[in-house]
């Protein structure tokens, strides 16, 4: 009720601001021109088809970061040799921004969903990488030691309580890989994207002044990045780690 | 000593010598693909010649501006939430739906409104860096020990005096971790900001512009140096005022 009457409070400040005639209407719509626009363009697809790009990019990199960064934690938990060969690296890659290789890739790969899917996949990856590895060396020795007397030999270990142990740690850097791949890929795709996705749309609008298409395009980007942290990662995080008992429920 | 600085180098002898194999195998072009010797000559004609060191400065420069106006203001807005039920209830759902959204995304919007160059990648910066701030600093106000405010009223303190010896040391734990991943993500979003606000000098046009000429070289050396940027910013900046401040005070482990 309270969150209500505070975005209400805004809004109707917004709508002032827009209506005062102060700043341009091209620069500032006003909230009926923005949404007309929101209506305009979820009606004719148009939007849905800029939102599938952007999360077929933002998924591909999440995925491909998903599945490199578990495979290297693991095994820079497991083994010596392995952590100590990509831990300075991991180190020394991390404080570079995502964005800044986009040029690179572009250069390297050509403008489109090639590049896009690289600068994700390296946002994406460090949060993976460095969750999976303190996850799997935070596992309770006890548990270990236990599960080893009662006759669990490598895949069991593994599977049954490595991975269970780990999970806390590994789902939390999911989560975080996805808060970097989200911003990443809008940036990449102002960037290096050609045709299509959320990123590229307010990027071309800033070309011909439609703040409304701007507008219209960030109340999108922000719904998807709420439903998918509602939906998609409170309930993984309830079917999974509270189910299992790792940590409480909030 | 010398054992664990063989160790810490080996990784990127490893990686370097690959880098090299493939640049002189003659695979991809040398303008896509530089040996690192040609990386690391750009890099020193680029500083010998005042360039380099520009980007640097004016990039620095935006982040520091930036990040001050989200230090001031965040902390300052998330005490006030922290302290105030008004400022809460009207504040909170602003930054809630406000902080999830990428900061990218409102840059085109930014620059419409403030122009392209300084003043628009400065704004955004700020606006960006600003959210992790409010959230930790409100938190930290909220996770002060009850107990502590009792016993510091019971002694006597009020207002200003319960502010600066009560809650402001007790939330600083929270408000400093805001104000490093502020700083984190200004960095972030300032190098991408300088590829699209068409700014003179930065690290991340002389990056994005570097494109244009197929100059993969210097791009390299861009990205070298906001890597060593970065690294110097947590390792210079934000692990001693930690050990100077909360960690002093026993609020925190080292």
């Amino acid at each position: 009720m309270r969150a209500l009457l505070s975005i209400g409070v805004f809004l109707a400040a917004y709508e002032a601001v827009a209506r005062s005639g102060w700043f341009a209407a091209a620069l500032v719509p006003t909230l009926e021109v923005s949404l007309r626009t929101l209506w305009a363009m979820l009606g004719d697809g148009s939007m849905a088809g800029h939102a599938g790009n952007t999360l077929f990019r933002v998924f591909s990199g999440l995925a491909l970061a998903c599945a490199f960064g578990l495979a290297l934690g693991f095994l820079m938990a497991r083994y010596r040799p392995v952590e100590r060969l990509f831990l300075p690296l991991v180190s020394a890659l991390m404080p570079i921004p995502s964005l800044a290789w986009a040029p690179v890739f572009i250069l390297w790969f050509g403008l489109g969903n090639t590049a896009t899917i690289l600068v994700v996949f390296y946002a994406a990856t460090f949060p993976m990488v460095i969750n999976t590895w303190s996850g799997a060396r935070a596992v309770n020795p006890i548990w270990l030691r236990a599960a080893g007397a009662m006759g669990a030999g490598g895949t069991s270990m593994f599977w049954k309580v490595v991975v269970p142990g780990a999970s806390p740690f590994i789902i939390t850097g999911l989560r975080l890989a996805f808060q970097r791949a989200w911003i990443a890929v809008v940036g990449a795709e102002m960037l290096a994207a050609s045709a299509f996705g959320l990123g590229w749309v307010i990027f071309d609008a800033k070309e011909f002044l439609n703040a409304d298409i701007m507008l219209a395009a960030l109340a999108v980007i922000g719904a998807i990045g709420f439903a998918l942290e509602k939906f998609a990662f409170q309930p993984l995080e309830r079917h999974t780690v509270v189910r299992w008992g790792m940590v409480k429920r909030a | 000593m010398i054992g664990r600085f063989v160790t810490a180098a080996l990784p990127f002898l490893v990686v370097g010598a690959i880098w090299e194999l493939v640049a002189h195998s003659a695979a991809f072009p040398d303008r896509l693909f530089p040996s690192l010797e040609v990386v690391a000559a750009t890099a020193w004609r680029l500083t010998l010649a005042g360039i380099l060191p520009h980007h640097a400065a004016d990039t620095v420069f935006r982040l520091v501006t930036g990040f001050a106006v989200a230090a001031l203001a965040g902390v300052a807005i998330g005490i006030a939430m922290g302290r105030s039920r008004m400022a809460e209830s009207l504040l909170l759902p602003l930054v809630s739906i406000g902080a999830p959204i990428p900061g990218l995304a409102y840059a085109p919007l930014f620059l419409l409104w403030f122009g392209l160059g300084d003043t628009g990648s400065i704004v955004l910066v700020a606006f960006v860096a600003a959210f992790p701030v409010i959230q930790n600093s409100w938190t930290g106000v909220k996770a002060v020990k009850e107990i502590w405010v009792r016993a510091a009223r019971t002694m006597g303190a009020e207002g200003r005096l319960l502010f600066r010896h009560v809650i402001l040391p007790g939330a600083l734990p929270y408000i400093l971790t805001g104000l490093r991943l502020g700083l984190a993500q200004a960095w972030r979003i300032l190098v991408a900001v300088e590829m699209l606000a068409a700014v003179e000098w930065g690290l991340g046009w002389l990056i994005f512009g570097a494109r244009e000429f197929l100059n993969t070289d210097a791009m390299l050396a861009g990205i070298a140096v906001i890597g060593a940027i970065g690294l110097g910013l947590e390792k210079l900046v934000f692990q001693p005022l930690e050990r100077f401040t909360v960690v002093r005070w026993g609020m925190m482990a080292a």
